[in-house]
């Protein structure tokens, strides 16, 4: 049973295809990783998931749900979340208000609520901060809470931004590169979370990961996308021993005698 | 009148006066830190909102009487009705051009002035319209000081508008969305905001503070005029910018520093010091306009504003 399901995606822009008849799918309870050469287009695949890019053919389905023709922010409260190469945090928010965001579409409080300030938004309000105070407790930020999210150092930040993930209460997390930028010591916490975040919080999680240490290490399964085709997909040992694979990362023969 | 008691009578009118700008002025600063348009007819939501709080209590004064009391509830009326306004301007004018170049959406808050100007021109024909409240002229002597029941309560509803502002802004789910879409729009999508709604609840917001202003100006005042918001407009814009254009406690400090220097730069008399020279209140607005000029030039961010930093 997989839990996200991308059915012949195809996706152009101004006559370019950058997927071509994708099929994908993330089984339930792993942790996926899908790789490939820069530019193959998993950045694009991320988008169409998320809603940001429609894909002008295929279907996309998380457990059962179409979700081609929802709204982005339908997409998250579905339950899918995803961090992004560049950590992006909110300026001016602190540390806790910007995990406290994560939880918007999960709000029933009203404007007239909030502005009146009605015993069910201070309720709400207290239970929003409950939780994002757990999900940074979880990815293991207990201090600084009150400090401006973007001036925590690097490693830190992205931490918050997968706290923040968390906090919309996903069934899916997509992680754009997690691993880009860290010390070798934040690799192995970032692989230990990861590992946690599936098997504490039943959270599925996809990674695009150029690391590939990493991803041999992580990954239950490897999908390989290359100039938008799906070349591969299997258990890390069948992924490194593909031929295909091989050449879509080193290239032809024939060019490597050129070296 | 020493100069302490000039000092102090016109500390109390710029205190009036910038309650006025500080109220329009966070309209201006909260729609362009969320869809980074420079609303120019935000001006003109306040005159409307004057003339709607007008007709409220023209219907309502018979029950309720036309004191403080029929001019609250005529003001929130008013502000229900301008803060739908506002959405429906946003909705119509504003969010088909979203998209388009930023002088596109601009010359549209040009158009939506206009049309708001002309069309309360031709309801009124150019005149002046008598805002026939009651409100007494009762107030409390300190010294040579005279403070007006009606400044005391302007200030006060003024002053909590703004907290009630401050702390849904702070202190809540909804006004932290609105900061989160006003930093990185798509980013707040990933987090289950729906951005649009978001935008409507500041246009909302916006427009019914300006109209909150405009129901107590023309209280205040005793009269209405199609014209009336194109000023104010330019000063709050004046405002915001002296705050931190973007920056909602920016625009409460900027309003109420562009109505103290208003107020006391209109007392400038050099005449004693042997200089011929003395600026009368028709200089007040060469007053706030240098300033606007000035921090443009000097601080383009404002005292409160911080820069924006483009990161790859």
């Amino acid at each position: 049973m997989s839990l996200l399901d991308l059915k012949n995606v195809s996706l152009s822009f101004a006559g370019s295809r950058v997927l071509d008849n994708v099929d994908f799918s993330v089984p339930a309870g792993k942790i996926v990783s899908l790789i490939g050469p820069n530019g193959a287009g998993k950045t694009s695949l991320f988008n169409c998931i998320t809603g940001f890019y429609k894909p002008q053919q295929g279907s996309i389905s998380l457990a059962g749900t179409e979700t081609v023709k929802l709204k982005p922010h339908q997409v998250t409260r579905l339950g899918i979340a995803r961090t992004f190469q560049n950590v992006r945090l909110f300026r001016e928010m602190s540390v806790l208000e910007n995990v406290m965001s994560g939880q918007h579409g999960r709000t029933s409080a009203g404007v007239v609520d909030a502005i009146l300030r009605l015993p069910r938004q201070r309720r709400e309000e207290a239970a929003i901060r409950g939780v994002a105070e757990e999900c940074l407790t979880f990815v293991g930020i207990t201090e600084g809470w009150g400090r401006e999210a973007t001036t925590l150092p690097y490693g830190w930040q992205r931490r918050v931004e997968i706290a923040r993930a968390l906090a919309t209460k996903p069934r899916l997390l997509l992680l754009d590169e997690p691993a880009a930028g860290l010390t070798s010591g934040e690799k192995e916490e970032l692989i230990d979370l990861i590992r946690r975040i599936r098997t504490e919080r039943d959270v599925c999680v996809l990674l695009i990961e150029h690391d590939t240490g990493l991803v041999m290490r992580l990954s239950e399964r490897i999908s390989v996308l290359d100039h938008g085709v799906m070349i591969a997909e299997g258990t890390p040992k069948e992924i490194q021993s593909n031929p295909k694979v091989i050449e879509a990362y080193l290239g032809v023969e024939e060019d490597s005698l050129d070296l | 009148m020493t100069i302490f008691d000039i000092f102090t009578n016109q500390l109390l009118n710029g205190i009036v006066l910038g309650s006025f700008y500080a109220l329009v002025a966070l309209g201006y600063t909260m729609v362009f830190g969320v869809v980074k348009l420079l609303n120019f007819a935000h001006g003109e939501l306040y005159m409307v909102g004057g003339f709607a709080g007008f007709l409220v209590l023209s219907f309502l004064a018979p029950f309720i009487g036309a004191g403080w009391f029929g001019v609250a509830v005529s003001m929130v009326f008013a502000m229900i009705a301008i803060g739908f306004l506002g959405v429906v301007i946003e909705r119509v004018a504003y969010a088909p051009m979203l998209s388009a170049p930023r002088l596109s959406i601009l010359i549209t808050a040009l158009a939506v002035s206009l049309v708001l100007q002309n069309g309360m021109l031709a309801l009124t024909k150019g005149q002046y319209v008598p805002f026939g409240s009651a409100l007494g002229f009762g107030g409390i002597n300190l010294g040579k000081l005279f403070i007006s029941y009606n400044q005391m309560i302007l200030v006060s509803v003024a002053a909590l508008l703004m907290l009630a502002l401050e702390m849904f802004v702070s202190r809540t789910q909804y006004g932290r969305a609105m900061r989160a879409v006003a930093v990185d729009k798509d980013m707040s999508r990933l987090m289950g905001i729906n951005v649009n709604a978001v935008i409507a609840v500041t246009f909302f917001l916006g427009s019914a503070l300006a109209a909150a202003a405009g129901t107590m100006a023309g209280a205040f005042y005793g009269s209405l005029w199609y014209f009336m918001g194109f000023l104010i407009g330019l000063k709050a814009f004046t405002a915001a910018v002296i705050g931190g254009i973007g920056s909602i406690p920016g625009a409460m400090l900027g309003g109420l520093i562009l109505g103290l220097l208003e107020s006391f730069a209109t007392q400038l008399d050099l005449r004693g010091m042997g200089i011929p020279f003395k600026v009368g209140s028709e200089w007040k607005d060469v007053f706030s306009f240098s300033v606007l000029i000035l921090i443009l030039v000097f601080k383009p961010t404002g005292l409160l504003g911080k820069s924006e930093q483009e990161r790859m």
